[in-house]
């Protein structure tokens, strides 16, 4: 199972370091990453395998959330699911 | 594989939009709940409820959490609380009613669906003794909502039913007063009621339904109408082919969720109810899809060919994304959950007439309007006659929730709160159908209800 990480905000130092820091502490293991700045903007999609996770998703989502909101950025953590069902017949 | 304008899509789809799943009810049978004592049927319906539905919420918000998508709404609907309560009198009713409300507290829902009879051919003591206690149960309770079925296609239309649901209703709006009239905005009347419908306040367990059953009710106003935007001048039968994609993309959501809940709550899937369905929150307008689709404001000439479209297009576009579509599923028009439908009654755009035009092609009926307090009990009884044998001679669901506010009149606003939303008295005719309602008796069921 995979999980959707999309993290997006006014650029700022080490926004990959923390996400990607609080992915390894509880055992997401990121497949895949895509990240552009626009002008001062940072948007990041990562793809993260969660089949090893520690502690229950929806923690995870609560965790990635809290880290989003000290940093002032707004992070997105969703299952693969909802995005392959809407898009893939 | 995962692309990322699809992901992007999505994701704005959910936080600029408003996409969401409006709701995860579960249908409870109390057939088995049935007792010649009211304490004991009482009890057994609580224990029932809170004991099937005890998972109901917090799974309902993991679900939410892992897929990103707000669930609005947690609910349940029982059998129609007249077949299970046998020889109660009309105060053991409002006890049940009671027993409902203890019961949504306990588990967290915002709504129970349910206290409901079935009386499209006639009543049995027991319908006439829980539709006699619908004011009072209405009026002490909060989370209790009340529908009863009136008419339907096979049957025709039961006007003794309906000349004693006019004063059910004026009655509900007097002893609620304190609150704008709110006991009625938790009272429907239909024709051809859906026995699946996971929406308030219409929700009831039907008799044909297994022990338990996970409905669900999308919604996405608010993604259909940014859609309709981005497409810019193109032809309807473009404009439907959008709206048709995008409906089976929100549809999709509901079937993973359904899917997902059914199955945590080790509950059968029962269907899926695709229906737009607009709250009070801007940008979340069924009003503002029609206004998108080109009209000047909403209620003005073409307004019913546009809903019309829309409604279709919804459909086409839900049904192959769900394997059991059902409920009501089209969109919805309640006036007073609809910013777009709120200013265009404002503005004198949209009337009542306007209303009972666009139900012939969307469901489901004269939802959430607020009438002049004063409104004469026969006037209520014409307004539902004309909706019902709109659903009756379509052979499909149409329903009045009607609010007389009491003490308020045309232009002025009632405010019912939350999702319910505020609405402003809309105006009636003033001549009297009440002759025509005195008669009495069944409007027989039309020809082409004979199909065997």
């Amino acid at each position: 199972m995979k999980a959707v990480i999309t993290v997006t905000g006014k650029d700022a130092m080490g926004i990959i370091a923390k996400v990607s820091a609080e992915c390894a502490d509880k055992g997401a293991n990121i497949v895949e990453i895509t990240q552009s700045v626009l002008s001062e903007y940072f948007a990041m999609i990562m793809i993260a395998d969660i089949d090893s996770l520690k502690i229950p998703f929806s923690d995870f989502v609560d965790s990635l959330d809290e880290i989003g909101k000290s940093a002032g950025l707004v992070i997105n953590t969703m299952h693969e699911d909802i995005f392959s069902t809407m898009h893939h017949v | 594989m995962l692309n990322v304008s699809d992901i992007l899509e999505t994701i704005n789809m959910i936080r600029e939009e408003n996409l969401d799943i409006r709701t995860i009810t579960m249908g409870i049978s109390l057939l088995d709940c049935v007792s010649d004592d009211e304490n004991v049927l009482c009890d057994r319906i609580y224990d029932k409820i809170t004991k099937s539905a005890e998972n109901l919420v917090s799974v309902g918000c993991d679900i939410e959490k892992q897929y990103g998508v707000p669930i609005v709404n947690k609910r349940v609907s029982v059998t129609p609380v007249s077949l299970v309560g046998g020889r109660i009198s009309s105060d053991g009713y409002v006890k049940v009613a009671k027993a409902l409300q203890r019961a949504a507290e306990t588990l967290g829902i915002n709504f129970i669906g349910g206290f409901s009879a079935l009386v499209h051919k006639g009543m049995t003591p027991a319908d006439r003794n829980l539709i006699n206690a619908i004011p009072q149960a209405l009026c002490e309770t909060e989370l209790v909502c009340s529908s009863v079925n009136v008419a339907s296609t096979k049957a025709g239309i039961n006007m003794d039913a309906i000349s004693v649901m006019g004063d059910v209703i004026k009655e509900t709006a007097y002893i609620t007063r304190d609150r704008g009239s709110i006991g009625c905005a938790k009272l429907v009347v239909f024709a051809n009621a859906a026995e699946d419908n996971p929406f308030m306040a219409g929700a009831f367990h039907g008799v044909g339904e297994p022990d338990r059953v996970i409905n669900v009710g999308v919604s996405g106003p608010g993604v259909v109408s940014s859609a309709i935007a981005r497409a810019g001048d193109c032809d309807l039968s473009e404009l439907a082919d959008i709206i048709k994609k995008t409906a089976f993309k929100i549809t999709r959501v509901g079937q993973l969720v359904a899917h997902e809940a059914a199955s945590r709550l080790n509950t059968p899937f029962g269907i899926i109810d695709l229906s737009l369905a607009p709250t009070p929150a801007v940008g979340d307008s069924v009003a503002h899809i029609l206004e998108n689709m080109g009209l000047e404001i909403c209620g003005t000439h073409g307004t019913t060919a546009a809903l019309a479209m829309l409604n279709d297009a919804v459909k086409k576009g839900g049904v192959m994304a769900s394997s059991h579509v059902g409920g009501l599923s089209g969109a919805f028009i309640p006036v007073s959950e609809d910013a777009g439908m709120i200013n265009a009654v404002q503005q004198g755009a949209l009337s009542i007439e306007k209303l009972e035009a666009m139900t012939a092609v969307c469901s489901v009926g004269l939802d959430m309007i607020a009438i002049p307090g004063d409104t004469s009990k026969d006037v209520i009884c014409g307004i539902i006659a004309d909706e019902i044998s709109i659903g009756v001679a379509n052979t499909k669901t149409t329903a009045v929730r009607v609010i007389p506010a009491y003490g308020k009149t045309v232009g002025d606003d009632v405010n019912f709160g939350g999702l319910l939303g505020h609405a402003p008295v809309i105006a009636l005719r003033d001549a009297s159908p009440a002759k025509f309602i005195a008669r009495g008796g069944r409007i027989p069921a039309p020809i082409h209800s004979l199909k065997n």
